[in-house]
This record gives structure tokens, sequence and C-alpha cells, in this order.
């Protein structure tokens, strides 16, 4: 269970953080009147979305780390045989990287209101999550073809499965931005058309993360830089 | 002192007028239906979670009728029985105390406590409750289904919940089992999503973290941490159906079963477990901490005392959410798992008794030399004091790492956490009820038929679960349908069961007396006026009871004061609402600190 | 006044109903006596506050229930009697979990000098192995069950030859010597539980589990499932019984016969090739 620990250390270093800014340890019973005070100082900045998509982004990354947690628990038992990865997943990752990249434009293209670039940059940015997809669908037929079918052992289950997962979050981001490509033809430009594009490029990094992750841990770099940490520990 | 910039909390501006307007319902689906206002969408989680508690209820006297006279009732079978328990626990834990608290009380409480007009997404949180009645739906919907609902006890430990040996095992009972489950994970994700961020962005102008009621405390960090915790389960539930309907091995090792063997290999049932109790633990605090809140308001409103120590309740909140993920393997003593790890996690769940104790400390301090008004949601509040310090003591026992190996898996258990965490949390959620009630529905319950129903319920339900410790402590095991003839089991015992079974009967019959209070009081029941209790939190300060879709009508209130102005010397009242302005309080008194 | 008495009434009922009912544990036939002990400490301290803390809230419903003219007292937080509280249910946490970590310990080392036995569960009956003269038990496999071999013994290990099987039988253990038990399981959860020993512990289908206890007592101990195993769980149901050393050579010797290697004739020729 060390990765869902680490997540949640994480997660809760942040809450400290945030919570020692906000008068945590203050006397609220002695800051009378305090509200006269309160009328000078700006509104918080932040839109709700956004707090809500990390908040989200928060309980996406748990539910995979608790996957990951389970994966490595089960490695350890003696008759663990990993499967070999098809080498399409390289040309995926590229595939989900250039995605990213593309929203990242669109973000930027949104922020200097040019509607060209960003109607481009959002197409690019369907297509090849719409590419990285299919991609993963192509690894799923070659494994089955080489005899790596879902149930033939606990690698291939978690194989299948993670992958599986990914894949889902990628199509409920692909509908929200598909929404958002709309809009960026019917609306010239308002604040919910940034916004819709800020929060499409943070859960497209994400799960980039995600993914260059998941992919670390199938080739056993993760589990060489944990070794590596331990080395270093002792 | 430390000074403290307020506002930097985060505090919205009042909407414009028109932005009111948007606060009109247009019709009356919806209005009432698909109703985007979180009071209506907290008594439809309310009304809903109720109804599946009856059902829960009826459950358990099945159950009771079983263990009290054995062999009596010949359609209880070991099949049913164990259908029984089972959905008994699963529709408690998640479907009842969960939904009531975070998608009822918090659906409620939050905006109007915090000062919003609603939650920040009211769309969502219309789909979060749709998706949770789905879920009950498809909950129900199993004990219809062939070979009926799963009988694999609410923890669902693999690989007997997947195996022809349990009843629904290998028909449609553990996959409807589980495939509710992840939708209610998806509708409460919905809906724990619109709890934190309403805390964290709608909050009035004024009304800093420090200055919040404690029931929002508790609600807001329960929500949180099942935010995090309900993955666990969600991972579990479809690894575990990929188990069953697709044949992976995810837990499921080699294994005969009745002389066949299976076609599986590898598979690991601790893996499972830790899942599940990775959920499993954060849950049973998931439903205490908005319990502790509630509780926390409802003592310092009715002994007329601001809460005692503050801060220190804020803290030991935080610290016991924090504390409670790191505690889950303490249920797997004796597992099977690494004993070592007994060592690490004894000690976490002991140290998660010093900030609960705090708790407890300031509440009894709280009506120390207070004014104590013994109304019925107080009397509640008392009896969940009591209920809860002891099923929290019994904790101890079953915590500390070799005291739970006797003890484990006995009717010791089934007594410890029934009363700290089913008869203490249903407790707090009546006192709520005969609290709040006159906020929605502008009319107080009837307080004689409330009372009956506070004795009965507390002194019964303290009745039922106090002995049966005792019986596990003779080492009479949970889960058996029949304990048949043991040679350590003297006669008494099974008077005993018996005795646990009368007055779960009259216990579970009296909540018809409350039921019926509900309705019967919606018509004839006292008028309440805005501010019945006269406390100082500002759902209590709505301009209109019931408070209409948008809360505060044109004017979002601005908060001046934290939520326990009670008694204040000076002040010319017991109570200042906490958006009434001045008068500044004389400095006496202001405390030790 | 109602209230506070009824309070009162239940912290003093609760402390005697635990004095005089007639519900206890079974007299202890292990050597386990330390895990009683922790238990009674745990009683003390857990009952002390309990009454503790109902009396002192019955004594506050009576003293400062409302009356005209009273007013609460304001007082925000008190630091110094909140950190004494701690302190003091620190103190009272500590007092409890360092005698339980302590035999816990005790419970997790098992003496060099145990004898290995097994302990198999299925649905829904034990089984028990015994090492034989050679006092080893051979390795085994739950893929090679089979009718003529129910606990899947590695026919292949030498040392399977004179395991003594009782299939869905009784446990006999010598008085007075530590035994360490290797809990198996073909199918599902079990959990081996012998109330008057107090231990008890999962049998996990895919690993092997252990257990260790010393019986102090002769007699016949009832073996309970204590996991939840499906709807065979209650009748799940074995006998232990420890007697005296020379009359639990005396059926050992009985059942030599019945070793494994007696029981399946092909486990000969399987065992005469590596030989």
């Amino acid at each position: 269970m060390g990765s869902i620990l680490l997540f949640l250390s994480i997660l809760a270093i942040i809450a400290t953080l945030w919570l020692s800014r906000q008068g945590i340890a203050s006397k609220p019973w002695l800051e009378q009147e305090a509200a006269v005070v309160l009328s000078d100082l700006p509104v918080q900045p932040a839109d709700p979305t956004t707090i809500g998509l990390r908040i989200f982004l928060a309980v996406v990354g748990s539910f995979f780390a608790l996957f990951i947690s389970a994966y490595a628990m089960r490695m350890q038992l003696p008759d663990w045989r990993a499967l070999p990865l098809p080498p399409i997943l390289w040309l995926n990752t590229i595939m989900l990287v250039l995605s990213s990249i593309a929203l990242q434009g669109a973000k930027v293209a949104v922020g200097h209101g040019e509607r060209v670039e960003l109607k481009a940059s959002l197409i690019a940015a369907g297509i090849s999550a719409l590419a990285f997809l299919s991609g993963q669908l192509v690894a799923w037929q070659q494994l089955s073809d080489e005899g790596y079918r879902l149930a033939a052992s606990p690698a291939n289950d978690f194989f299948y499965v993670l992958t599986g997962a990914h894949g889902l979050h990628l199509l409920g981001g692909l509908v929200a931005l598909t929404r958002t490509t709309e809009m960026a033809w019917r609306v010239p430009v308002p604040e919910r058309l940034r916004l819709s594009v800020e929060l499409c490029a943070t859960y497209w990094h994400f799960l980039l993360l995600l993914w260059l992750l998941l992919l670390s841990i199938w080739l056993g770099w993760a589990g060489r830089f944990i070794d590596i940490c331990r080395q270093l520990l002792t | 002192m430390v000074d403290v910039p307020l506002g930097s909390a985060g505090v919205v501006t009042a909407p414009d007028v028109e932005d009111v307007e948007l606060y009109h319902p247009h019709s009356w689906v919806t209005k009432y239906v698909f109703s985007q206002d979180a009071k209506v969408i907290a008594i439809q989680y309310a009304f809903v979670a109720l109804s599946v508690g009856l059902i829960a209820l009826v459950l358990s006297w099945l159950m009771r009728l079983q263990l009290g006279f054995p062999g009596v009732f010949s359609f209880i079978d070991a099949n049913a029985y164990y259908q029984f328990v089972t959905m008994h626990g699963m529709m408690m834990v998640v479907y009842v105390l969960t939904a009531l608290f975070l998608g009822g009380f918090g659906n409620y409480l939050i905006p109007l406590m915090v000062g919003a007009r609603d939650m920040v997404f009211p769309y969502v949180n219309m789909l979060s409750f749709w998706i949770y009645f789905l879920a009950v739906f498809i909950l129900v919907a199993s004990f219809f289904a062939p070979g009926g609902p799963t009988g694999a006890g609410w923890t669902l430990y693999p690989p007997q919940a997947i195996t022809s040996g349990t009843p629904g095992g290998q028909e449609w009972g553990i996959i409807l089992m589980l495939v509710s489950l992840m939708v209610f994970i998806i509708g409460f994700t919905m809906g724990g999503l619109n709890y934190v961020v309403t805390v964290l962005q709608a909050r009035a102008r004024g009304m800093t973290l420090m200055r919040m009621p404690l029931t929002v405390w508790g609600i807001f960090t329960a929500s949180f941490m099942a935010l995090l915790a309900f993955p666990a389960l969600f991972v579990g539930a479809v690894m575990m159906l990929f188990d069953r309907m697709l044949g992976t091995s995810f837990f499921m090792p080699a294994m005969v079963e009745m002389g066949q063997p299976l076609d599986r290999n590898g598979g690991s049932p601790l893996l499972f477990q830790h899942l599940f109790w990775f959920f499993g633990h954060p849950e049973v605090y998931i439903v205490a901490l908005p319990a502790f809140g509630i509780v926390s308001d409802l003592i310092s409103t009715h002994a007329r005392r601001n809460i005692f120590g503050y801060r220190m309740m804020v803290w030991a909140l935080l610290a016991i959410g924090a504390l409670s993920f790191v505690v889950w393997a303490h249920h797997m003593y004796v597992s099977g798992m690494n004993p070592y790890f007994g060592f690490f996690f004894a000690t976490t769940t002991l140290i998660i008794a010093i900030p609960t104790a705090i708790k407890v400390y300031n509440w009894i301090l709280t009506l120390w030399r207070g004014d104590i008004h013994l109304t019925v949601p107080m009397l509640f509040a008392l009896a969940f004091i009591v209920t809860f310090v002891n099923g929290g003591l019994t904790g101890l026992f079953l915590g500390n790492v070799v005291v739970d190996v006797p003890l484990s898996d006995t009717m010791f258990v089934v007594a410890h956490f029934h009363m700290v965490m089913g008869v203490a949390p249903i407790l707090v959620i009546f006192g709520a009820i005969y609290h709040w009630y006159p906020k929605v529905t502008g009319r107080m319950l009837n307080d004689g038929l409330g009372k009956l129903h506070f004795w009965v319920t507390f002194l019964g339900a303290y009745a039922i679960f106090f002995p049966m410790h005792y019986l596990g402590l003779m080492g009479i095991p949970r889960r058996y349908h029949d304990i048949g003839d043991m040679a350590f089991v003297p006669p008494s015992a099974h008077t005993l069961n018996a005795f646990i079974t009368i007055v779960a009967l009259i216990v579970g019959a009296t909540q018809l007396a409350f039921v019926f209070n509900l309705f019967w009081s919606l018509r004839h029941g006292r008028e309440a006026g805005g501010n019945p209790w006269r406390a100082t939190t500002l759902e209590w300060q709505t301009p209109e009871t019931p408070p209409p879709h948008g809360n505060w009508g044109r004017d979002v209130p601005v908060v001046y004061r934290w939520a326990y102005d009670y008694s204040v010397p000076g002040a010319d009242q017991d109570f200042l609402p906490q958006n009434q302005p001045g008068p500044t309080r004389a400095t006496t008194g202001a405390g030790h600190g | 006044m109602a209230v506070a008495l009824i309070l009162v009434l239940i912290a003093v009922g609760s402390v005697v109903f635990h004095l005089v009912s007639p519900w206890w544990w079974t007299p202890i036939a292990s050597n386990w006596r330390y895990i009683d002990n922790t238990i009674i400490i745990t009683f003390w301290i857990t009952g002390a506050v309990f009454v503790a803390v109902i009396l002192f809230m019955a004594y506050c419903v009576y003293r400062f229930r409302h009356q005209a003219g009273r007013q609460a007292h304001y007082e925000p937080e008190n630091k110094r009697l909140e950190w004494w509280l701690t302190i003091v249910t620190g103190v009272g946490v500590a007092a409890m979990l360092a005698p339980g970590l302590f035999v816990w310990q005790q419970f997790i080392t098992v003496p060099d000098d145990a004898t290995d036995i097994e302990i198999f569960g299925q649905q829904w009956q034990w089984s028990f192995r015994l090492p034989g003269p050679d006092g080893q038990l051979a390795t085994s496999d739950t893929r090679l069950i089979s009718p003529d071999n129910p606990l899947g013994i590695n026919r292949d290990d030498p040392k399977s030859q004179d395991d003594v099987v009782i299939e869905g039988g009784e446990l006999h253990l010598p008085v007075n010597r530590p035994v360490k038990a290797l809990l198996r399981s073909a199918d599902v959860l079990h959990d081996f539980y012998v109330p008057e020993f107090r231990a008890k512990m999962d049998l996990v289908p895919g690993q092997v589990s252990f257990i260790w206890f010393t019986p102090t007592r002769t007699g016949t101990f009832e073996i309970l499932c204590a996991e939840l195993c499906g709807v065979g769980h209650p009748q799940m149901r074995g006998k232990v019984i420890v007697q005296e050393e020379s009359d639990y050579q005396a059926w050992l010797q009985d059942k030599a016969p019945t070793s494994f290697a007696r029981l399946t004739p092909d486990a000969m020729s399987g065992t005469a090739v590596p030989d």
C-alpha cells in the first residue's frame, strides 16, 4: 500500500500548508467586528470549477494509486510473470504527448484570443487523443493474438484493467473536449470558453503524467527507482 | 493571539439581484423531482436513506428472530439468514449512514450554515441524488434476482463472496451488489465534490474557516475523506467483478471447491481485504465525523454554552481524519497477514483514541457550568455520548492487537461496532432531525412522542448491545446462523439471546412512532418560527422559514462572529447570531488561552 | 433529575452487570494467560473511564439543568485543562498498548521446540496432518488435491511418507508441548478458533499462515470456524483432544497405519523413484 500512502501524504502536506494559511490556530471568539476589516479585502479569484477539477483529480489519483498499490503487492508474490509490452505503446505515448501539447497550445491561443489557432489546436488534440485510444486497442489486439489474454495470468489482468481504466478516463475527457470545441465554434471567446479550455488542458496533462507513470511501472523503471531510493536511505 | 487576515479564506460577493431570479423554479417537476435546490435534494436523500433504513431494520428483526428463537421460523434458513446479515450491514453502513449524513445533512446544512445560496454545482448535485437512487434500486433489485441477494457478509471477502457455497455467489446477488456499490461511489463523488468545493468557495463574507460551526467541519472533513477512501472500494469492486465475470485471478488463488478444482491461479484474497479496509476504516469516521460535528452543535445550543475548546475540536477532527487512513489493518490482525504489521497498526489505532477522547472531554466540559435545556435533541446528544464512549472504549480492546485475537470475529465485535457506529450515529441522526425539523418544515415535532421515542430507543439499544459483548467474550462467533450446541455455552446464553431479540423488536416498533411523528407534525406540529432554539448559526437566521430556493432573499448574510456566542457576558440575550454585528462583548472571560 | 438518575443507573448497572453476569470467558486451556491479563487491564482502565465520564455527565445534567435565572459560564477554552486531559489519556492508552505489544511479540515468536502440525480447512470440515516419527511435514500444494490426496500433499517429498492425515476428525495434542499449527485452506477463508485456547487465526487459500500455543490442560475442546465461509459456516466444527503424553503416543501408534503412505497406495510408487 506504499503508493497510496505516498499519494495521500502528498495530499496531506498540501492540505496542511493550505490550512496553515487559513488561520487554523486563531481564536475566533476574539475576532469580533472583524467583518468591518473584510469589506476591503479582495474576493477569492479562483473559480469553483477549477477547484472542483483539482479535487476530482485527487480522487482519480487516489483511484490509480490504489490500483498501483494492488499491483505492487501482487507483484511481490513469487509466481509473478510480467508480460511483454507491445512496441505500439511508444507510438501511443507520442500521440498522447502531442495531444497534451496541442491543448497547451489551445490554452495559450484562448488567452490571446486567437480563434483560428484555438480551433486548430482543439481539433489536433482531439484527433491525437483518438489516435492514442485506437492505438491502445491495437495493443490489446496484438497482446491477445500473442496469447497474453485477459485472465491468463495476474500480470495480464492488471495490464488490461489499468489501460482500460486510463482509456475510460480519457474517453470521459474527450466528451468534455468535444463540448469545448463545439463552444469554440459558437461562442465568441468569453470567459467560459477560456475556463473550459484550461480545464481540459489540466485534465489532459494529468492523464499524460498518469500514463507515463503507468508505463514506467510496466517497464520496471519505477521499481528500479524505488530500489535506488532504498539504497540511498540505507 | 494570531492576527488573521479574515477573508483570505475565500468569500464571494453577494450576487446581483438578477442572479437571485435564477432561483425561481419553473415547474412542479423542477421544484420537487429534478430539483437543483440543495435543500430539496437533501430531503430526497434523507427520505430514500430512511426508507432503506426501514428495510434494514426489518432485516435485523428477521436475523434476531432466528438468533433468539433458532428453528422456530423455518423460512429463515441459513441462506436467507446470511442474505439478511449482508444486506443489513451494507445498507446501514453505506446506503443509510453515509448517504444520510453527507447527502442528507450535508446538502441541507452546508449551504445554509456557510451562508451560500446553494451548492456550487447544483446540476451535478441533482445528478448525484438520482445516481444514488439508481444504486439503491439496483441493490433492492437483488432481492428479486434469481438466487436472491448476496450472502457474503458486508465485507464481501473473496474467494467466498464469488463461489457457490455462498448465496448469490455464483448467481446475480454479488454482481448486483458490486455494481450498486460502484454506482453509489460515482454518485457520491459528484455529491462529495459539491460539499467540499462549496465549503471552500462559497462561504459568506466573513465566514472564515475557524468561524464555521463544527457540523460543517465534520461534514467537510468526512466528505474529503470519503472522496479519497471510496476509490479503494471501487478498485476492489472492479477487480472482484472481473474475477466473477471474466475469470481473472486478482483475488482468486488456485482452489478446490467441493472437490472440483477451479481454473484460477495466483490471486491474493488478502489483497482484497487491504483494499476493502482501506475504504472500510475511513468509512467508520466518514460516519462518525459528521456525527461528532452535529452533536457538538446540539450540545452547545441546548446547553446555551459555547462549545468548549473549539480549536482543539477542529484539530482533533482533522487529526482523526488523517490518522484514520493509517489504521486499516487493525481489522486484519487475524487475517494471516504479516504479523509484524500488528505492532504498527495497534500503535496508530490506539493513538487515534487520544483525539477522540479530547472530543468527548470537550462535550462534557461544555455541559459543565452550562444552562442545560433537556430538550429532545439534547437528550439524544447525551445518549450519544453514553453509547459512543461505551463503543469507543471497547474499540480499545479490539485495536490492541493481542486483545483482539480472542475477541475478533466474535459477538464482541458485533456489539462494539453496533454501539459505536450504529447506535451512536443513529442517535445523532434522530437528535439532528428533532433539531432541524422546524427549519425544514416550519413546525416542531411532537415533544411527547419524541421523548417516548428517545427513551425506548436509547435504553433499548443499550440493553441490546451491552450484554452482547459478554456473549462474544465467552467465545460465541459472529455470523452464526445457529449457535447450536457448543459445550462452553450455558443455557442462560440462549435466554440472553431471546431477551435481546425481544428488546430489538420493541425498539424497532418504536421507530414507527418516530415515522408517524414525522408525518403528523408536518400538519399538526406547533408553529416553530424562524429560530425556535435561539441558536447562533446562520441557518436559523434565514429571512423565511422554511427557506426558499436561494436561501437568503435579496442579500446573502455577512458574518461577524464565530458560531458559538452563547451566554456572552454583557450581551442582552443569551445568544448572538453569527450575522449580528456588535455589540463588542465584555472582555472578561474571553478565555485563559 | 430523572435524566441524571438514569445516567447514574446506566453507569452503575453496567458495572454490576459486568461483575455478576454469568457470561464470562471459558476457563483457559493454553499458555495465553497473558492475553487474559491484558484484557483485565483493559477492562479496569476503560471501565474507570466509562464510569467517570458518565457520572460526571450525570452530575452536570443535574447541577446545571435549566432553572430560571441561570446563565451559562462563558469560557471558550482552557488550554491547561485540555493539555492535562490529553496527557492523562495518553498515559492510559500507553498503559494498555505496552503490555499488548509485549504479549503480541510473544504471540508471533514461535519457540524452537514447537512441533509442526497442519490444520486444513475446506467447506465445511476440518482436517489435520501430524508429522509422524520424522517430526516434519511434507510440502503441499492445492493443485495436487484429489480424492485420494485430500490435503494436496506432495508425493515426491520423502517426508510425506509418515505424515498422518486425519480427515474430518479429531485433533489430538499432547499436553504442555508447544505446537506450531500451519494453517491452509483449500477453498475460501476459514478461521481456526478454540475459545479455550484464546488464539485464533485465518486459514487463507493460496498461502500458509501459522499460530502457536501450548495446551496446558487435558480435555476435549471445540474447534469453531470464526471466519464466514459460506452457508455451512456454523456447522464447521471439530474437536481438539488434549491428552497426557503417554496417551497421545498410544493414540499416535494406532494412527500410524493411516499414514499418508498407507492411505494412498500410489504414493509408494511416487516416492520409489527419487530414492
